[in-house]
C-alpha cells in the first residue's frame, strides 16, 4: 500500500444530461508531481469530466477525494480553494483588461480590502511570467493584443497566483505552433518537478508520449483503462481502447460494380492555409466517399469549403464540369450540393419550427408561385420526403425539436431530397444518434447513393466510414495521407495513419 | 405514386393543423394559449373601462379614438414585429416617423397636393430603411447601433427641416380623411388602413416565402444561410419593410393631426417593440405573430385610454405599462417552458 494517498482520487462518477449519460461510473487517480493524460474519441466524457473536477458540474454519483479527505466541489471557487485550477481550450481571459488585471481577477492585491494595488499585482504577474519562461509579456498589456501561445502563458499563470496543487490542461497543444509547444512542456516539467499535479488532455498520441506520467482511456463516458504507463503502452493497444466497441455497426452492402458515370462533382487543387493541403477529389453519381481523420485533421473545414461556407485560398470546385463561384453557398445549392452540417442544432435546424417547415426550406420555390406557398404541395412534398427515409413520427407537422436525433438527422437529408440535390455532403452524419437507429441511417444513406446521389461523408468514427463508403481518403492535419478503397482497410490501420502519418505498408 | 392521406386526427391537439382545414377550425387553432390570453386581458380591460367611466368608454367617438390612435402606433408595429422576428431590432422608428411627417409636409411638397404628400412620406420612410438595412446587412453593423444612428440622425434632420415649427397641412383631400364624413360604415379611414396593413402582415409573414425566411433568418442564422437563403439580402428587404411601415403611419399621423412636426412618433419605438414583445414576438427572433403584436398595441391604447378618461397622470400610465411588459414576459417565460 502507498504510505500517502493520492492527491485526488475520484471514483464512481456519474453525470447524465437530459437525454446523455455523459459519464457512467468514471475512476481517476493523480498523483502529485505527476502528468497524467486523459485520452478519448470526440463525446466520450473528457469534457465533463473535467468540468466535474473543476467544479463547474456537479457529478450525480460518486466521490473525489483530495488528499485522501472526501471533498464536495461545489462551484469553481471550492475547487480553486483546495488548489485545482483548469486551463479550458478556449481561454477565460477578459480580452479588454490587462494581463495583470486578467491574473488576479477575483482576487486582487488590496490594501483594507478594497482598494486594488496595482502595482503589487503587476510585480507579482511579472514574476510569475518569469517563472514560465516568459518574461517578456508585460503586465501592463491588454490581453486582446497577445497572440493565442501568450493567451494561453497569461491563463497558465492565473492558475499559478492561486496556490495550485493540480492544473488541468484541456488540449492546450491545439492552438500552438511547435516550437511553442515546446515551451509549454518545459512549463509542464517546471510544474511537476515543484511537485504540482497535471491532467492533460490531448488528441496527439506523441506529445502523450514525450510528456505523460499515466494514461487513463475514456470511452462512451467510461475509464476503459486507468493509470497505464504513458510511454511504454503500444499505440495500437491504446487506440483499441479508445474505440473498443461493445455495438456491431450493420452496414448496407455496397453494389456489385462501381459506378462508372461521368464524375459529377469535380474538386481541384482547393485548399485553405492553416486548414488543410490542396486537395484533388471525383466524386461520382452513386458513389460513396470518406473522409477518416481526427478532429482538427480539416474534414469539416474541406466540406464546408467545396460547401462554398468557406472562400478557398487556391483551387475550385466543379459540378458536371462547371465551376462554382467560389465562397457562396447559394452557388453550391443551386447547382445541386447539399450540406448536412456537423451541429444539426446549430447549423441546420429552426428547432422552434415544424418538420414540415424544416424540409420545405431550401425548396420553396418548388411549392410556391410569386412567393405566394401553396401549403398543400407543401405538405405533401414533405410528408413524402420524409415517408422515403421513414421518419419517425409519420407526421411532419410535429415541430422538430421533439424528435430523435436519428430522426432530426433524417428531416435534413429530406430537405436535400426535396430540393433535388444530386451531392451531399455529410458532417457526423450519426453524433448524437441512438446506436440502434445508425444502421437505418447508413441504409438509406446507401440507398440514396444508389438512385445516383453522390455524397462525401466525414466521421470521426473510422468503422462508419470504412462500412459505408466505397472509397476512403485519410487525413492528418490537413494533408490527405492515404488514398484507398474502403475494403482493403481495416480501422487500425487508418487509426495508426490518422495518429502517427506513418504508412506502415 | 398514392396521393398523400392526411393520418386520422389523434387527440394530440397540440399539432397545428395540417394542411387544408376548415377555415374556422384553423381560427381556433391557432387561437392558441398566448392569444387566448391576450383576448382575455383586452376584455378585462373594456370591462375595467366600461365600469368605471361606463358613459364615456363605451361611446362609439371613443371606440372610434381608441382604434385610431393604435392605428398610427399599430402599422409601426406590424413592421417592428418583422423585424424582430428575424432577430433584429428597429429603434429608429419613431424618429423616421417624425421625419416622413415634417418633409411629407413642407411647403414644396404640399404643392404637389395628395399625392405628394403621401408619396413622399412613404419614400423618405423607404430611404431611411435603406440606409439601415444596407448598414446592417452589409456593413455588418449591429441592428441597434446602426439604427440607434438613425434614431439620432433623423431626428435631427426633422428639426433641421422643420426649425421645431409646426407644418399645418392645408390640402383639404388630405384633411377630409380625418373627418367623419369619410367614415365607412363608421370606420375611420385610418383604422382601415391599419386592417388592411395587419392582414397584409399576417399573410406575407405566414404564407410567403418571404416570411418564412424572415423566421428562418432569426430562427438560426447559420442554418438559413447554410441551407441556401440569401440571409443578408433578406435583412435588407426587413429593414426596408419597416420603413415602409414607418412612411405609412406617418401619413396617418398628417391625417390625425393635421399638421406636421418633428416632435412626432416621440417613443414610438419602445411602444412597438413593447407591443410586439408582450404579443409573443420572441425578441431573440424565430417566432413572430402579427395577431399577437395588434392585440398588444391595442392592450396599450386602451390603457391609455382609460387612464386618461378617469384623470389618471400618464406617470401612472407608465408604470401600469411597465408592469404589463414584466408580467407578459413572465408569463411567456413559463409557457415557453412547459411547450
Amino acid at each position: 500500500m502507498a504510505p500517502e494517498p493520492p492527491l485526488l482520487s475520484m471514483s464512481g462518477i456519474t453525470k447524465s444530461f437530459p437525454g446523455v449519460r455523459a459519464l457512467d461510473g468514471v475512476d481517476l487517480d493523480v498523483q502529485a508531481g505527476e502528468v497524467h493524460c486523459l485520452l478519448g474519441q470526440n463525446g466520450a466524457g473528457k469534457s465533463t469530466l473535467i468540468k466535474v473536477l473543476a467544479g463547474a458540474h456537479q457529478p450525480d454519483t460518486g466521490t473525489i477525494r483530495w488528499r485522501g479527505e472526501a471533498v464536495t466541489l461545489r462551484s469553481p471557487i471550492a475547487a480553486m480553494r483546495l488548489g485545482i485550477a483548469t486551463i479550458y481550450q478556449e481561454l477565460d481571459l477578459v480580452e479588454h483588461m490587462t494581463v495583470a488585471e486578467n491574473v488576479h481577477l477575483g482576487h486582487e492585491p488590496t490594501t483594507a480590502g478594497f482598494v486594488v494595488r496595482p502595482r503589487t499585482a503587476r510585480e507579482s504577474t511579472a514574476e510569475l511570467l518569469t517563472r514560465l519562461g516568459h518574461p517578456e509579456i508585460e503586465p501592463g498589456r491588454t490581453v486582446g493584443e497577445l497572440s493565442a501561445a501568450q493567451q494561453q502563458i497569461v491563463s497558465m499563470a492565473r492558475a499559478l497566483s492561486h496556490d495550485v496543487r493540480l492544473i488541468v490542461m484541456d488540449e492546450p497543444s491545439a492552438a500552438l505552433d511547435p516550437d511553442e509547444v515546446d515551451n509549454l512542456f518545459r512549463i509542464v516539467d517546471g510544474l511537476t518537478a515543484d511537485g504540482v499535479a497535471v491532467v492533460y488532455i490531448s488528441h496527439r498520441l506523441e506529445e502523450i508520449r514525450r510528456i505523460g506520467d499515466r494514461v487513463t482511456v475514456l470511452k462512451d463516458g467510461r475509464a476503459v483503462a486507468g493509470g497505464l504507463p504513458a510511454r511504454s503502452t503500444p499505440t495500437r493497444e491504446v487506440v483499441a481502447l479508445m474505440t473498443g466497441r461493445d455495438v456491431e455497426y450493420v452496414f448496407p452492402p455496397r453494389p456489385a460494380s462501381p459506378p462508372t458515370g461521368e464524375p459529377v462533382l469535380t474538386v481541384e487543387n482547393l485548399s485553405r492555409k492553416g486548414e488543410f493541403a490542396p486537395l484533388d477529389l471525383e466524386l461520382r453519381p452513386g458513389e460513396i466517399v470518406g473522409l477518416a481523420g481526427l478532429v482538427g485533421s480539416g474534414r469539416s473545414e474541406i466540406l464546408e469549403t467545396v460547401y462554398g461556407a468557406r472562400k478557398p485560398d487556391s483551387g475550385r470546385v466543379l459540378v458536371d464540369g462547371r465551376p462554382l463561384r467560389p465562397g457562396s453557398v447559394r452557388a453550391a445549392v443551386r447547382a445541386g450540393i447539399g450540406l448536412a452540417p456537423e451541429e444539426r442544432k446549430a447549423q441546420a435546424l429552426l428547432m422552434l419550427e415544424s418538420v414540415t417547415r424544416n424540409v420545405s426550406l431550401s425548396a420553396m420555390s418548388r411549392f410556391s408561385r410569386a412567393g405566394w406557398i401553396d401549403r398543400g404541395a407543401e405538405l405533401g412534398a414533405a410528408r413524402a420526403a420524409t415517408r422515403e427515409l421513414s421518419l419517425r413520427p409519420d407526421n411532419p407537422n410535429v415541430p422538430v425539436r421533439t424528435l430523435s436525433g436519428g430522426n432530426q438527422q433524417k428531416a435534413v437529408l429530406a430537405r436535400w431530397l426535396l430540393r433535388g440535390c444530386r451531392v451531399l455532403l455529410l458532417d457526423e452524419p450519426t453524433r448524437g444518434v441512438d446506436v440502434g437507429a445508425r444502421a437505418e441511417l447508413y441504409a438509406v444513406i446507401r440507398r440514396l447513393a444508389d438512385e445516383g446521389l453522390a455524397v462525401l461523408l466525414v466521421s470521426s468514427e473510422v468503422p462508419e466510414v470504412l462500412g459505408l463508403a466505397d472509397r476512403v481518403l485519410v487525413l492528418r492535419e490537413g494533408d490527405v495521407v492515404h488514398t484507398a478503397p474502403a475494403p482493403e482497410l481495416d480501422e487500425h490501420r487508418v487509426l495508426d495513419l490518422v495518429m502517427e502519418g506513418s504508412p506502415a505498408s | 405514386m398514392t396521393q398523400p392521406v392526411s393520418p386520422p386526427r389523434d387527440s394530440t391537439d397540440k399539432v397545428p393543423a395540417a394542411g387544408p382545414a376548415p377555415a374556422w377550425r384553423t381560427v381556433l387553432f391557432r387561437a392558441d394559449v398566448r392569444t387566448l390570453s391576450l383576448l382575455g386581458v383586452l376584455a378585462a380591460l373594456v370591462l375595467i373601462g366600461g365600469i368605471t367611466k361606463p358613459d364615456e368608454f363605451l361611446d362609439t367617438r371613443n371606440l372610434q379614438l381608441v382604434l385610431t390612435q393604435a392605428s398610427v402606433i399599430g402599422v409601426v408595429t406590424v413592421g417592428m414585429t418583422f423585424v424582430i422576428t428575424s432577430g433584429g431590432i428597429d429603434l429608429s422608428v419613431g424618429a423616421i416617423v417624425a421625419l416622413a411627417s415634417v418633409w411629407a409636409t413642407t411647403v414644396a411638397t404640399q404643392e404637389f397636393g395628395f399625392a405628394g404628400i403621401l408619396f413622399t412620406a412613404v419614400l423618405v420612410g423607404v430611404g431611411c430603411g435603406l440606409v439601415n438595412g444596407v448598414l446592417i446587412a452589409y456593413g455588418g453593423m449591429v441592428p441597434f447601433i446602426a439604427t440607434l444612428a438613425m434614431l439620432a440622425s433623423a431626428r435631427g434632420l426633422a428639426l433641421q427641416i422643420t426649425d421645431g415649427r409646426t407644418q399645418v397641412v392645408t390640402i383639404d383631400s388630405v384633411l377630409d380623411l380625418g373627418e367623419r364624413d369619410a367614415y365607412v360604415l363608421g370606420i375611420p379611414p385610418l383604422v382601415l388602413v391599419f386592417a388592411a396593413v395587419t392582414v397584409i402582415g399576417w399573410l406575407v409573414l405566414n404564407r410567403t416565402t418571404f416570411g418564412r425566411r424572415t423566421v428562418a433568418v432569426g430562427g438560426n442564422a447559420e442554418a438559413a444561410r447554410l441551407a441556401g437563403i440569401d440571409v443578408r439580402r433578406q435583412r435588407l428587404y426587413l429593414y426596408l419593410l419597416s420603413g415602409l411601415c414607418c412612411g405609412i403611419a406617418a401619413f396617418l399621423l398628417i391625417i390625425l393631426a393635421g399638421s406636421g412636426q418633428n416632435t412626432n412618433g416621440n417613443l414610438y419605438e419602445l411602444d412597438a417593440i413593447a407591443a410586439a414583445i408582450i404579443g409573443g414576438t420572441l425578441l431573440t427572433g424565430g417566432r413572430g405573430t402579427i395577431v399577437g403584436s395588434v392585440l398588444g398595441v391595442l392592450i396599450f391604447t386602451t390603457i391609455t385610454n382609460i387612464f386618461a378618461l378617469n384623470n389618471l397622470q400618464s406617470d401612472v400610465q407608465q408604470i401600469a405599462k411597465g408592469a404589463i411588459i414584466v408580467a407578459a414576459v413572465l408569463v411567456q417565460r413559463r409557457t415557453a417552458s412547459t411547450t
